[in-house]
């Protein structure tokens, strides 16, 4: 089997196979499955609903930032360099938004996919892209902070690291699954 | 960071708008662009509504201590420095399990009692202790088997098949993980060998 066709099938089984195992499992534990359901999916409206300001602040910066030209000027700098490692230059905001927060840089894998269309190359590596790290800064804010530590010493650059290895491993992977 | 890139964008685009005579195109990009946005965050609610429906089936039902058990390995080799049964290792194990299962709300009060727990351990108040930076080295590059809210915009905007991104976001997570472990341990021993010189070049003057 090539690495095409193992992915493939992850990608295919994962979400049936969780729902599977999971609702067997709470069953023979006895949980009230539907009420439980019911309880949870409630969240799930505001969950949407609270994402719309972010969307709509950076969709509108993207998409003026493509449709002024903006991003033609940039890409046309940056093209050469970017390249010869497969890396598209439409991808670049998002690459740099991701570390730092996590709502504006799922608003810009949004775009993207809203524009290139989901099924595309950039599209898709856009998504896993979004998908396969966390935001640092976030992460390292939030949990330093609530025990009031001060000097976070290498945490911060392992952590930035981390994501550019992240970053890079979504365009390639993409680049040998999808293109 | 945010802040800049977010205004950058904007003020960029309006100037290279006004200079190349496009600057009519302005004003019809906000409205079609900000209308796309509600629209998507609108037809994401049908999946996160299911999906969130499930996490809670899994929360409730204890599934999460089945992966746990199989994350166990992992757990002791990477923080040899806490005991095995201490209220740390059961923190940070419930907290790596949530997120494997991609339930993030679920998982951020099990870092924070992981990092009170460890900053008991901790001789330095002040200072992250090593643990703590591997604790966080392998937080911030997360795995997850199912992304969700990725997942819902896909099928918002359209996807053939909004999952089928899962084993690539998989991999590339995989190797994000790596890279933060190797990255922790190289930076680890690097800052270990630093002090050991700072205390025998200290040797030398006495």
């Amino acid at each position: 089997m090539d690495l095409y066709a193992i992915i493939n099938v992850i990608s295919v089984w994962i979400v049936p196979g969780l729902i599977l195992l999971a609702l067997i499992y709470a069953y023979f534990r006895g949980v009230k499955v539907f009420d439980t359901f019911v309880e949870g999916a409630k969240e799930g409206f505001g969950m949407s609903v609270r994402l719309i300001p972010f969307l709509v602040g950076m969709m509108v910066a993207i998409g003026l930032f493509r449709g002024s030209g903006a991003m033609e000027l940039l890409s046309s700098l940056i093209e050469p360099l970017l390249s010869h490692l497969g890396i598209p230059s439409d991808i670049l905001p998002l690459a740099f938004m991701r570390p730092a927060s996590g709502s504006s840089s799922l608003a810009i894998a949004t775009e993207i996919m809203n524009i290139h269309g989901p099924d595309s190359l950039l599209g898709r590596m856009a998504a896993t892209m979004q998908g396969s790290t966390d935001t640092t800064l976030y992460v390292l804010t939030v949990y330093f902070g609530a025990v009031g530590i001060k000097k976070i010493r290498y945490a911060l650059i392992v952590g930035l690291i981390a994501d550019l290895a992240g970053i890079l491993a979504s365009v390639f992977i993409c680049n040998l699954v999808f293109a | 960071m945010v802040n800049l890139l977010w205004a950058g964008m904007i003020i960029i685009a309006i100037a290279v708008a006004g200079i190349n005579g496009k600057i009519e195109t302005i004003t019809p990009i906000i409205f079609s662009s900000a209308e796309n946005a509600v629209n998507i965050s609108l037809s994401m609610i049908s999946i996160m509504v299911f999906w969130l429906g499930i996490m809670k089936i899994i929360e409730k039902s204890g599934f999460i201590h089945l992966v746990i058990f199989f994350l166990k390995p992992l757990a002791y080799w990477l923080f040899p420095g806490i005991p095995r049964n201490h209220k740390a290792m059961n923190a940070m194990l419930m907290n790596m399990s949530a997120n494997l299962l991609g339930m993030g709300n679920a998982a951020t009060p099990f870092g924070i009692k992981a990092m009170e727990e460890m900053q008991q351990l901790n001789p330095d108040r002040d200072t992250a202790s090593d643990n703590m930076c591997t604790f966080l080295a392998i937080n911030t590059a997360s795995l997850t088997l199912i992304p969700t809210t990725i997942i819902a915009i896909r099928s918002a905007t359209g996807a053939q098949n909004p999952t089928d991104i899962v084993g690539t976001t998989i991999i590339a997570s995989l190797c994000s993980i790596t890279v933060a472990i190797l990255g922790d341990r190289f930076f680890r021993f690097y800052s270990k060998k630093k002090e050991q010189g700072v205390i025998s070049n200290h040797k030398k003057f006495h």
